[in-house]
């Protein structure tokens, strides 16, 4: 089983049942709690007003005529994105606090099990069943290993670090005696010049896009092809194994 | 040059400056450094009482705009005053003295006010074929910056040279110039960045730690916060033309006629730490953007490599090439879309001939 040491007993058996034999009926694990799901659609919301939003902060929409005191199009743009960012950290970190507390496929995309070999014969065999090298996919209760991997680095690093960065150039505005600057300043020991922190800002919205592409991709595709829920779960949090006929 | 208990006061009106004079002057610095009404008469009564700061002023590889700018400060007696007092000391290029006589002071100043006095340090060491690419007095600039800092009580940066390196350390940096906090790591450094900083804020500068014998409060960087604590962005005042969205988009359309943001003509406002939309230029005549340029960001690290002076989005060069934020990114999305609907081509095809298969075998 992939979920090794930590994976509850009754799980495995439904995952193995699977494999093996015919699984009679529609087995269903409840995978994804209410509160993962909840923090992965805002999140998911709040990242797509950043990118729309950041795009246009990089590169302004066409200049209106007028009186400024007539027009606020800018402010309200960067609003949306600064407001959006809050979210985004404040949901980002009760994900983080569920991971404490929740189930152990919430703890799956904080960390990449790097000391144990049978973790990455199982990436391989990932990489091996998206190359249309492998017949079959074997089935996972939560994230199979390689998009655990992808997971991690894709999203809880990068949003990690669209956070930090988001956070010193906010801070900026706040000004330096700000509790933004106090906690996220150290940014600008890393790049001095903020137009630095702009640019790598700007390069993590471009790596975002990639990776949600791919997320979205895969997580319809795996849907349809390994024969278990992956978009229904994320609805309403329960994995169905559809390996019926 | 007086004995140790002459004081500021002594050497201004030895240069026959009035006293009326000399109290204008510490009023304007007192506003100028952002302080209180009272902090005019502590001014003035530190310059008359307390022993003068010695100030050494030493050049490297640079291009003197720092100097230049200094003399230009628009209140006269700061110039008059402050120069005088530290040109008695030293000062290779607007001193009286020269060749020996001129490098002896050093070594006299050393002596006399060891651990008391302040290196002022215009320019940067280039540190390549053992520093060989800056000779001062017969040998490496190096040499002389290192050995006045030992006994120095601290160290004011000028300009962006001596505090990131400016153009002198601009790809590829044939000579390694180096700035100086990279060279002397064990004294307190100031620094005033700018190309070149803004004369009152150096004169600001330089009677802060003079009169109270002390650095004022610096920020992370190590630059003093009364000067360098907000963007020229935070008080431009074209500032509402940017939250409005209204940006000059042309050097030569109706938007620079009426002055509007020159954001997207790749002003860095919002990325420089600098004082010139509130202290402006010569005399608080006007500054860039007010002559309708965008900034530069000529007080940040590093503003040669960034690529145009006029892009909004600036360059990366990790890559190799020369690209910036977005090309990068959307050629890696491009690529990776185009990945992805390919993957889903396959993925459809095979799906279509397993279900044949699987079709035949029933069969
Ligand atoms: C077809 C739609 C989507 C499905 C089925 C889906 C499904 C999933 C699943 C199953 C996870 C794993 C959750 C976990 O292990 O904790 C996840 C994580 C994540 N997804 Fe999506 N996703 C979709 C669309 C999106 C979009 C459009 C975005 C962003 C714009 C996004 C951003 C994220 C992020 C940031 C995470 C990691 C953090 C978290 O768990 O909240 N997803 N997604
Ligand atoms: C997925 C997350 C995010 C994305 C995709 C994103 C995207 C962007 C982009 C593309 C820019 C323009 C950069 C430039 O070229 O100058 C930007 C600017 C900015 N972002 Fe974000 N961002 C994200 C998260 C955040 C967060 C969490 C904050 C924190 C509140 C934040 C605060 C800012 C600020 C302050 C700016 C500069 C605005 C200005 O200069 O007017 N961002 N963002
Ligand atoms: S002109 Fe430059 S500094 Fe002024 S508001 Fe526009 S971007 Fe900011
Ligand atoms: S406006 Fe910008 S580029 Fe111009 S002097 Fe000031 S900091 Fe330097």
């Amino acid at each position: 089983m992939a979920e090794g040491d930590l994976a509850a007993p009754d799980l495995g058996a439904i995952a193995a049942d699977s494999h093996g034999e015919r699984a009679v009926g529609r087995p269903t694990v409840y995978v994804y709690e209410a509160p993962v799901r909840i923090c992965h659609w805002v999140n998911a919301l709040a990242i797509i007003v950043l990118m729309i939003t950041g795009y246009l902060i990089g590169s302004p929409l066409p200049s209106v005529a007028g009186e400024a005191s007539e027009h606020f199009g800018m402010g309200y743009i960067r609003f949306a994105h600064f407001a959006a960012g809050q979210v985004l950290a404040v949901f980002f970190l009760a994900r983080i606090l569920w991971a404490f507390v929740g189930n152990h496929h919430s703890r799956q995309i904080f960390y990449i099990p790097v000391h144990r070999k049978q973790f990455w014969s199982e990436v391989l065999h990932e990489i091996r069943w998206y190359a249309f090298l492998e017949r079959e996919p074997k089935m996972y209760v939560g994230h199979n290993p390689l998009a655990q991997t992808a997971m991690f680095t894709g999203f809880t690093l990068f949003v990690t670090f669209m956070i930090c960065t988001g956070f010193a150039l906010y801070s900026e505005g706040e000004g330096i005696d700000s509790w933004q600057h106090a906690l996220f300043g150290w940014v600008f020991s890393i790049w001095p010049n903020s137009q630095d922190v702009h640019t790598w800002h700007h390069v993590g919205m471009w790596a975002l896009v990639t990776f949600v592409t791919v997320h979205v991709y895969a997580a319809i595709r795996e849907d349809i092809m390994s024969r278990q829920s992956i978009i229904s779960s994320m609805i309403s949090g329960e994995r169905q194994f559809r390996d019926e006929v | 040059m007086g004995a140790g208990t002459e004081t500021f006061y002594d050497v201004i009106r030895r240069q026959g400056i009035t006293r009326r004079s000399f109290h204008k002057f510490c009023s304007l610095t007192a506003t100028s450094l952002g302080l209180g009404p009272l902090a005019a008469t502590r001014i003035a009564n530190a310059l008359e009482t307390k022993p003068r700061v010695p100030v050494i002023w030493m050049h490297g590889l640079e291009c003197t705009c720092c100097s230049e700018s200094f003399i230009r400060s628009a209140h006269p007696l700061a110039k008059d005053a402050i120069l005088s007092m530290i040109s008695l000391d030293y000062d290779d290029t607007i001193m009286a003295a020269a060749g020996h006589q001129a490098e002896a002071i050093l070594e006299e100043t050393r002596a006399k006010y060891k651990g008391q006095y302040i290196l002022a340090v215009e320019g940067n060491p280039p540190l390549n074929e053992d520093g060989m690419f800056c000779i001062d007095g017969g040998r490496p600039f190096v040499e002389k910056l290192k050995l006045m800092a030992e006994d120095a009580q601290a160290i004011i940066a000028w300009g962006a040279c001596a505090s990131w390196g400016c153009v002198q350390a601009a790809k590829p940096n044939p000579t390694q110039a180096t700035p100086i906090d990279k060279v002397i790591t064990n004294k307190p450094i100031i620094k005033v960045p700018g190309c070149p900083p803004i004369a009152e804020v150096m004169t600001g500068v330089v009677t802060f730690i003079t009169t109270f014998g002390r650095l004022p409060e610096l920020d992370r960087q190590g630059r003093p916060k009364m000067f360098y604590s907000q963007r020229i962005h935070d008080k431009c005042y074209r500032r509402p033309h940017f939250d409005a969205g209204q940006f000059v988009e042309e050097w030569d359309d109706e938007a620079a006629r009426k002055g509007f943001c020159l954001y997207k003509m790749g002003c860095k406002g919002p990325t420089t730490y600098n004082a010139c939309s509130t202290v402006r230029w010569n005399g608080g005549v006007s500054f860039p953007i007010q002559s309708g340029h965008g900034c530069i960001g000529c007080s940040e690290e590093g503003f040669w490599d960034k690529g145009g002076f006029y892009d909004r989005l600036t360059n990366i060069k990790q890559f190799g090439i020369e690209k910036n934020a977005d090309q990068v990114g959307m050629a890696a999305a491009g690529v990776v879309g185009a990945a992805v609907v390919a993957h889903a081509a396959v993925t459809a095809a095979k799906r279509l001939a397993t279900k044949r298969d699987d079709a035949d075998h029933t069969k």
